[in-house]
C-alpha cells in the first residue's frame, strides 16, 4: 500500500542541502536518517514525510569511500543536526560545518576511532582512550550553583544525567546527557530473518511493544510487498489504541502522584490494572506482546466495547476530579510552557507537540486504516503541564471510542499473510510509520535477496522530544522538575538504541 | 517534685520513644486504607528501624564530626523534649525548664544540626535540603512562639505545665477566639515542621522536590534509623503538645492512680490527631514551593491576631 507512495532518489552529496531545503520548505519533516555500510561504501538515506496527502520521499547519498563526509543540514533542520551527530558517532561519517560537532550517542569510554555500526567494527573492545573531555558549560554569576542528578535515579527509570545550573530555586540551564546504556539494538537485527527479529522490535522500549513491533512489521511488509488484509489492519489499530490507553492512564496517575496527590495515583492504578488484564485477555500478554505478527495480527478475544466505555468514563471522571483540585490545578497551570515555535523547530512529536498547538498525528497523516469518524486529534495551545495532561486525558476518550468502532464485527484469531510467496530477489527497503502513544515511530528496513535483514533503523519519538525538555524548563523552579519530566515522559530505552 | 511526677515523666519518655514509630505506622495505614491500598501494617516503621539498625554504619567520605553527631543531637533533643513537655503529667520534675522557649529551642536545635549535617556532606541535595529546611524553620519558629505566647498571656506564665493546668481548671478558656486562632496557627506550623503534605511529602522518592528528606539522603544504616526515629518522636511530641494545649483532659497531676489513664488518654489523643492529619493529607496535594511561605505567613498572621486578641479580650 505504501510502497508506491515512497519515492527514492539517488543524489550527490553536493545537491543534498538544496533538495532537503526544497522538501522542508513544502512542509515535510525529516522523519528518519539512516546510514548504511555497504560492502563498497557508506550510504545515507534521508526520509522526509509529509501529511495530507501522505508523502514519503527518500534522498539517498553515496559517500566517497576514502572520505566519508556530508554537508550538514543542521542549519535547515534541528533534528537533522542530531541525526548527523548520531551517524558520526556510530559510523564515522563527518558532517561538514556542523554547528555543534560534539558526540551525541557515543559513550564516553568507547575507544577513539571505533565505530560500532560499521561492518568491520568487530566485537566491542575494552573501554579505552576516550574521545577527549566534554565538559558541561558552566553558568557564571553570583549565587549560581550546579545540581548534578543521575545517571542512576531513584525509582524505576532509565539512566540519564541531568545537570542543573540554578540560582536560588530557579533553573537557569539544564543539560540532559543520555546514552549511558547503548544496547547495540539495531545491530542485533542484522542478519536475522524478520520473523526472528520481531521479538527484538517488541522490546525496543518496554512500554511501546505494539508501536515498535507494528512499525517494524509494516516496514518489512512494505519491503516485501505484502498487502495486509483490512481486517488485520483494524486488529493492529485496536492493539495500538490498547497500548495508548494503559500508558496514558498510568501517566495521568503518575502526574497526580508527583504533586503529592497520591489517592489519584491509586485510582488510576486501579484502572491501569484492569487495562493490563484486558491486554492479557486479548493477546495473552499484559504488555501486548505477541499481538502484532508479520503480515497481520493475532487476537485471542475481542474486548467488549461497553467495558472500554466504562473504563474511559472512569478515567475521565478521575481526570476531572484531579483538575478540580485547586492545588493540583495550580501546580499544572503555566508550568514549563513549551512555545509552539520551539516545538515546531525542534520537530517534537506526539502529545508534547499537540499540547503546544501542533496538529500532528500519524494516525491521520499516515493512515494504515481509516479511523474516521471517531478519530479526533486533541490539541491545546498553552504547552504547559496542564495542556499535556488534558491532551492525554482527551486521547483516552478517543482511544476508547476507536476501539469500540474497530471491535464492531471483528472476530478473534490469527490473520496473517506471512511469509511472502517468494523471497525478494533483489535488495529491497521498506518504511513503517505508526503513531505510538508517545508519538510517531518510524522504522526503515533493508532486506538482502533471500529476505534477511541487512539494516534496521529505529526512530522513537523520544529522539525528537528530548531536546524540548530543557527548553520548556526555562524559568521553572527545581522542585517542579520531576513533574515536568513526567509530563513529557520520554523513553530512555527508545532513545538509546 | 513528687514520686508520681517522676514516674509520669519517665513513662511519657518511654511511651513517646516506643510509640512514635507506631504513630507513623498508624498514619501511613490510615492513608493507605483511604486510598484503597492494603498498607504495610502499623508495625512497619519499627520493622524498618530494626532493618536499618542491623546494617553497618557508613558515612560518606569527607564528612566530619557534625555529620555523625547530628542524628544523636536530633534524637537527644527529641527525647529531652518528650520528657519536658507536659504530655502525660504536669508534675514532671523537669517542670522548671518546661518553658515554652526552651522547648521550641530544643526542637530547633535538632533541625539546625540536621541542616548543618546536610551541608557537611557537600552534596547538592544536602545543601538544597538544608536551605529549604531553614526557610521553613525561619517561618515556622516565630509562629509557634507567638501562638503559644497567646495562650500563655492569660496564664501569666510561659511555663507549659502551668498553661496546661490552667486550661484544665478553666475549660471555658478553650472556647475563645484566642484559642481558636492559636490552634489553627499551631496546626499549620506543626504540619510544616514535621514535613507533611502540603509543605513536604515524606513518601516521595523524587530528590529534587524534597525538603526534610533531601538533608538526610546521605544517611544510612543505624544513623538513618536514629534520624527516622527522632523525626517520629518530634511528630509525636508536637501533636501531643498541640493536644494538651487545647484539650488537656486526662493528663495526670500528682496522683499516681491517674497515670495509666493519662497514658491511655495521651495515646488516644495523639492517634486521633495523627489519624486526622493523615486523613486530611489524602485530600491534599503538595503546594508549589514558592506558595509555602504564603501559607506560613498566613499562619503567622493568625498567631499575631491570637496574641492581640489575648490582650484585648482579657478585659479589665
Amino acid at each position: 500500500m505504501t510502497s508506491d507512495e515512497r519515492r527514492t532518489t539517488d543524489i550527490d552529496a553536493g545537491a543534498l542541502p538544496e533538495r532537503a531545503a526544497a522538501l522542508l520548505g513544502r512542509g515535510d519533516r525529516l522523519a528518519l536518517t539512516a546510514a548504511h555500510h555497504d560492502p563498497d561504501a557508506l550510504r545515507v538515506v534521508y526520509l522526509f514525510t509529509g501529511a495530507s496527502p501522505d508523502r514519503r520521499t527518500e534522498l539517498q547519498v553515496r559517500l566517497d569511500p576514502g572520505r566519508p563526509s556530508l554537508p550538514s543540514l543542521a542549519g535547515l533542520s534541528f533534528p537533522a543536526g542530531r541525526f548527523e551527530r548520531e551517524m558520526r558517532d556510530l559510523y564515522g561519517i563527518v558532517p561538514e560545518d556542523h554547528p555543534l560537532p560534539r558526540r551525541l550517542v557515543r559513550h564516553h569510554h568507547w575507544p577513539r576511532g571505533w565505530y560500532p555500526m560499521r561492518a568491520d567494527a568487530g566485537p566491542p573492545p575494552e573501554f579505552g582512550d576516550p574521545e577527549g573531555p566534554y565538559p558541561f558549560v558552566t553558568v557564571e554569576g553570583p549565587g549560581v550553583y550546579e545540581i548534578p542528578v543521575g545517571p542512576v535515579h531513584a525509582g524505576m527509570i532509565g539512566p540519564g544525567h541531568f545537570r542543573f545550573s540554578v540560582v536560588g530555586e530557579s533553573i537557569l540551564k539544564l543539560k540532559a546527557r543520555l546514552w549511558f546504556v547503548h544496547r547495540g539494538l539495531e545491530k542485533l537485527f542484522h542478519g536475522r530473518l524478520p520473523g526472528d527479529a520481531l521479538p527484538i522490535a517488541e522490546r525496543v522500549s518496554g512500554d511501546t511493544t505494539v508501536g515498535h513491533a507494528l512499525a517494524f512489521c509494516m516496514a518489512v511488509e512494505d519491503a516485501t510487498g505484502i498487502e495486509v488484509s483490512p481486517g488485520a489492519r483494524r486488529m493492529r489499530a485496536m492493539l495500538l489504541e490498547l497500548e495508548r490507553l494503559y500508558n496514558h492512564v498510568t501517566d495521568l496517575g503518575a502526574l497526580c502522584n508527583d504533586v503529592g496527590y497520591s489517592i489519584m495515583n491509586s485510582q488510576f492504578g486501579r484502572i491501569r490494572e484492569s487495562l493490563l488484564r484486558l491486554n492479557a485477555e486479548v493477546t495473552g500478554h499484559r504488555l501486548l506482546r505477541g499481538g502484532v505478527v508479520l503480515g497481520g495480527a493475532a487476537l485471542r478475544t475481542i474486548p467488549a466495547p461497553a467495558r472500554l466505555t466504562a473504563i474511559a468514563e472512569d478515567a475521565a471522571e478521575l481526570a476531572r476530579l484531579a483538575l478540580s483540585h485547586t492545588v493540583v490545578a495550580d501546580r499544572f497551570t503555566g508550568t514549563a510552557e513549551l512555545p509552539a515555535e520551539a516545538a515546531r523547530d525542534l520537530g517534537t512529536l506526539g502529545y508534547v507537540a499537540r499540547a503546544s498547538g501542533l496538529d500532528t498525528d500519524a494516525r491521520r497523516d499516515h493512515p494504515f486504516t481509516d479511523l474516521r469518524p471517531s478519530l479526533r486529534v486533541a490539541t491545546r495551545g498553552t504547552g504547559d503541564v496542564l495542556a499535556r495532561f488534558q491532551v492525554r486525558a482527551e486521547e483516552i476518550a478517543v482511544s476508547a471510542a476507536l476501539i469500540g468502532d474497530l471491535a464492531y464485527g471483528m472476530s478473534p484469531g490469527v490473520v496473517t499473510y506471512w511469509p511472502p510467496l517468494a523471497p525478494p530477489a533483489a535488495p529491497v527497503s521498506g518504511v513503517g510509520i505508526v503513531e505510538g502513544w508517545r508519538g510517531t515511530i518510524v522504522h526503515r528496513v533493508e532486506l538482502a535477496p533471500g529476505g534477511t535483514l541487512t539494516r534496521t533503523k529505529i526512530v522513537d519519538p523520544s529522539f525528537f522530544n528530548w531536546p524540548a525538555l530543557p527548553i520548556a524548563l526555562n524559568g521553572v523552579i527545581v522542585p517542579d522538575f520531576p513533574l515536568v519530566n513526567k509530563s513529557f515522559n520520554l523513553s530512555y530505552a527508545g532513545n538509546d538504541l | 517534685m513528687s514520686a508520681a511526677g517522676t514516674v509520669g515523666a519517665v513513662a511519657q519518655v518511654l511511651l513517646v520513644a516506643a510509640g512514635a514509630p507506631l504513630l507513623v505506622g498508624v498514619m501511613r495505614q490510615v492513608r493507605a486504607r483511604l486510598e484503597g491500598r492494603a498498607g504495610a501494617g502499623v508495625a512497619q516503621p519499627w520493622r524498618d528501624l530494626r532493618k536499618l539498625l542491623r546494617k553497618e554504619p557508613i558515612a560518606p567520605h569527607g564528612t566530619g564530626v557534625l555529620f555523625r553527631a547530628a542524628p544523636l543531637v536530633l534524637a537527644g533533643a527529641a527525647l529531652v523534649a518528650a520528657g519536658v513537655v507536659p504530655l502525660v503529667t504536669t508534675a514532671s520534675p523537669l517542670d522548671g525548664i518546661a518553658d515554652l522557649f526552651a522547648v521550641i529551642a530544643l526542637l530547633a536545635l535538632g533541625t539546625v544540626f540536621l541542616a548543618l549535617a546536610g551541608l557537611d556532606t557537600a552534596t547538592a541535595f544536602g545543601g538544597m535540603g538544608a536551605s529549604r529546611e531553614m526557610v521553613v524553620l525561619a517561618l515556622v519558629e516565630p509562629t509557634i512562639l507567638l501562638s503559644v505566647f497567646a495562650l500563655s498571656a492569660r496564664v501569666g506564665s510561659t511555663n507549659l505545665g502551668e498553661i496546661v493546668t490552667t486550661t484544665l481548671h478553666d475549660p471555658q478558656l478553650v472556647v475563645s477566639p484566642v484559642s481558636l486562632l492559636a490552634a489553627v496557627a499551631l496546626a499549620i506550623v506543626t504540619i510544616a515542621e514535621t514535613g507533611r503534605i502540603p509543605v513536604d511529602n515524606p513518601s516521595t522518592h523524587l530528590e529534587l522536590t524534597m525538603i526534610h528528606e533531601a538533608m538526610v539522603l546521605e544517611y544510612a544504616g543505624p544513623d538513618l534509623a536514629l534520624v527516622e526515629w527522632a523525626s517520629a518522636m518530634r511528630l509525636t511530641v508536637l501533636l501531643g503538645l498541640f493536644a494538651n494545649l487545647f484539650a488537656p483532659w486526662g493528663i495526670a497531676g500528682t496522683s499516681l492512680l491517674m497515670l495509666p489513664v493519662a497514658l491511655l488518654a495521651f495515646s488516644a489523643k495523639v492517634v486521633v490527631l495523627g489519624g486526622a492529619l493523615a486523613a486530611g493529607e489524602v485530600f491534599m496535594a503538595k503546594l508549589r514551593m514558592f506558595r509555602v511561605p504564603e501559607l506560613l505567613a498566613g499562619s503567622f498572621l493568625m498567631a499575631l491576631l491570637a496574641v492581640a486578641a489575648s490582650f484585648f479580650l482579657a478585659g479589665p
